[in-house]
């Protein structure tokens, strides 16, 4: 395993930007994720790392070596590509020694490696079939074999997970964390699914458009998101964000929410951070997930939690609780209520707003203020 | 209990009978059209020459005979010289491998550079190739010819391979070219990070792989080669010449009574060798062998 640093990298084609100086340094043994909407440049940046793109501008180090000239065999880097990429012709045992048999290791060592990691990842049994004969999970497990049985300093995965269906999915993913965990491995993790991102990640790195937005844990990533963009990919349903007026009235702060055609409604704040001060009387977006407006009032609101009243729109029972799409002043919301609770479309309830979890951005530039 | 189908069809209904009566009338009468001359052909290679010249030609030999096969293949006069079709045949033979497997080789090659190993202006490269399947024939005789003298080997084998080898790989270029563009470039690049460089690369990875456009680009080679008249007529004399160039040498004979049994003889013999790589390669034809290389 080893450090992995990207230090202010470009990348080009023709007049088009595709990367507009991308700076991340990981630890040896961390797990960073990189993620974003399609085009937002992070395969590319997979790629790059893997030498099997060209960096325009800029310095690519594994284990504080510049790499950026090497050709990727000789990176000690490994693969797991979106589509397996297994060799066709090769059975299983074949596809997983084929990098060793190229770097010219003796059969012997080969076939005792093969089978230590077959082992491993209990595809013993499919060693003598072609890849045509594997059903996509096991096809996923021959591409991590192949990975795996390198032993190198870097593993690369390519939304290595987005063939396979929803089940085997959440499968394969609790064993690339604890393949990770056992490792130990440095890994850089491509994919667009937020939800990979948060339970994989020690480090996740948000992108768009090439930039990077955001680094940092995954909970820093969900509790204090750099803007309203990565507030609103991380995390389902969405974050809210709910633009509004910061307003003093006899020394209590509120803020005003208002839409065409629709009473304003008031949410009372009993303390802000100082940074909001200054959008006193002017526009503001509040950010607010979910989860933080709970129809569990215990105490009555006794707690000091504000309390709102909202029409409830729809509600959509997932098992494990419900969600529910409230109009408060007009603008829609999303919360995540309890899994029993009763209230029906039309009716209007008392919600309870979690304010540690109120975050601010300021709604011209999307950054957030406090 | 649900139907079983045995085809995916939409149901037919018991009306309607009279359309299939009409159409597999009409195949059988095509086919008997095209099955025709063959028929005639055989029949009258296998008759005694008597029997040709007094019965019908359709007629079935009421004496059959292999004596104008073996004339044909040992004996028959080609041109001047009486030793029969067989060192002609072996002529193309040599020269239909030989530029077969050259030509399909280096369009292989042309093939994997052009979709894997881009550079500026591959397209444009790629575009003039394509240039050379249009072509005729007959424009580069003479250049052909002037060059073939320079090298000298005008009038030879090998000169002929060389001739066959220059006009297919247009052909065969084009061929593995569209069929590498849709390999997956995720096999490349695996292969690349395994440490795999460019020949280890084509021959571990992609030439496996090939066998579908192989087949097809054989079959097609072969079929040109062997069957070509013009270069064959234009590069070679005497002894060299290809099988094709025998064959009207034969037929062309103007001494004595035409032998037409021997001349039918050797006609298909002529054409049995296609005919073969058109048995044996069609089996592998519709094999799809990249199947689950990546997510079916």
């Amino acid at each position: 395993m080893a450090s992995l640093e990207l230090l202010k990298i470009r990348k080009r084609y023709g007049e088009l930007d595709i990367l507009k100086g991308i700076d991340i340094s990981v630890d040896a043994g961390e797990f960073l994720v990189l993620v974003g909407p399609s085009g937002c440049g992070k395969s590319t940046l997979l790629n790059m790392i893997a030498g099997l793109d060209t960096v325009s501008e800029g310095e690519i180090r594994i284990g504080g070596r510049r790499v950026n000239d090497l050709h990727p065999s000789e990176r000690d880097i490994a693969m797991v590509f979106q589509s397996y990429a297994l060799y066709p012709n090769m059975s299983v045992k074949e596809n997983i020694a084929f990098g060793m048999e190229m770097r010219k290791v003796p059969k012997p060592e080969r076939e005792q490696a093969v089978s230590e990691v077959a082992k491993t990842l209990q595809i013993d049994h499919l060693l003598d079939r072609r890849p045509a004969q594997l059903s996509g999970g096991q096809r996923q497990r021959v591409a991590m074999g192949r990975a795996l049985v390198r032993k190198p300093r870097i593993f690369l995965f390519d939304e290595p997970l987005s063939n396979l269906d929803a089940q085997l999915r959440v499968d394969m993913r609790t064993e690339i964390k604890k393949l990770h965990q056992r490792l130990g491995a440095t890994i850089v993790y491509v994919t667009h699914d937020q939800i990979e991102a948060m339970t994989l990640a020690t480090r996740i790195a948000v992108m768009r458009a090439g930039e990077l937005l955001q680094l940092g844990s995954p909970a820093e990533i969900y509790n204090r998101p750099a803007n309203t963009f990565v507030a609103g990919f991380m995390g389902s349903p969405r974050m809210n964000l709910i633009p509004g007026t910061l307003k003093s009235q006899a020394g209590a702060l509120h803020l005003e929410v208002t839409a065409e055609g629709a009473a304003p409604a008031r949410v009372f704040l009993p303390q802000v951070p100082e940074a909001t001060r200054a959008y006193l009387g002017r526009e503001i977006t509040a950010g607010l997930r979910p989860e933080a407006i709970s129809d569990k009032l215990d105490g009555g609101g006794a707690d000091g939690r504000p309390m709102i009243e909202a029409v409830v729109e729809v509600t959509e029972p997932t098992g494990p609780d419900t969600l529910a799409v409230l109009l408060l002043g007009g603008r829609e919301i999303t919360a995540r209520l309890q899994p029993d609770s009763t209230l029906k479309a039309g009716e209007r309830g008392r919600f309870a707003i979690d304010l540690s979890k109120l975050v601010w951005f300021d709604p011209a530039s999307g950054a957030r203020v406090a | 209990m649900a139907q079983q189908w045995d085809s995916p069809q939409m149901v037919k209904g018991t009306r309607m009978r009279w359309s299939a009566v009409v159409i597999y009338g009409l195949l059988l009468f095509f086919a008997a059209i095209y099955v025709l001359p063959l028929v005639v052909m055989l029949l009258t290679s296998l008759k005694p020459l008597p029997e040709i010249y007094s019965g019908s030609i359709i007629a079935l030999p009421h004496e059959w005979t292999v004596k104008p096969w073996i004339d044909a293949w040992g004996q028959t006069c080609v041109g001047l010289s009486c030793h029969g079709i067989k060192g002609y045949f072996w002529n193309s033979t040599k020269m239909t491998v030989a530029a077969v497997t050259i030509s399909t080789a280096i369009g292989m090659l042309n093939g994997y550079v052009l979709t894997k190993w881009r550079f500026k202006g591959a397209d444009l490269l790629f575009g003039l190739i394509l240039f050379g399947c249009f072509i005729p024939f007959q424009i580069v005789l003479i250049p052909m010819a002037t060059l073939l003298g320079k090298l000298g080997i005008a009038s030879s084998t090998p000169g002929l391979v060389l001739v066959h080898v220059v006009y297919g790989l247009a052909f065969t270029t084009l061929y593995f070219r569209n069929y590498y563009v849709a390999f997956p470039d995720e096999l490349i690049r695996a292969a690349m990070i395994d440490g795999a460089k460019f020949f280890s690369i084509f021959f571990r990875i992609l030439v496996p792989n090939s066998a579908p456009i192989v087949v097809v680009t054989v079959i097609w080679q072969f079929t040109n080669i062997w069957n070509d008249f013009l270069f064959g007529a234009s590069f070679s004399t005497g002894e060299s010449a290809p099988m094709t160039v025998a064959l009207n040498n034969v037929v062309n004979t103007s001494t004595g009574e035409r032998e037409y049994n021997v001349h039918m003889a050797a006609a298909v013999i002529a054409a049995l060798p296609t005919l073969l790589v058109y048995i044996v390669g069609g089996r592998y034809f519709v094999r799809g062998l990249m199947t689950g290389s990546v997510k079916g």
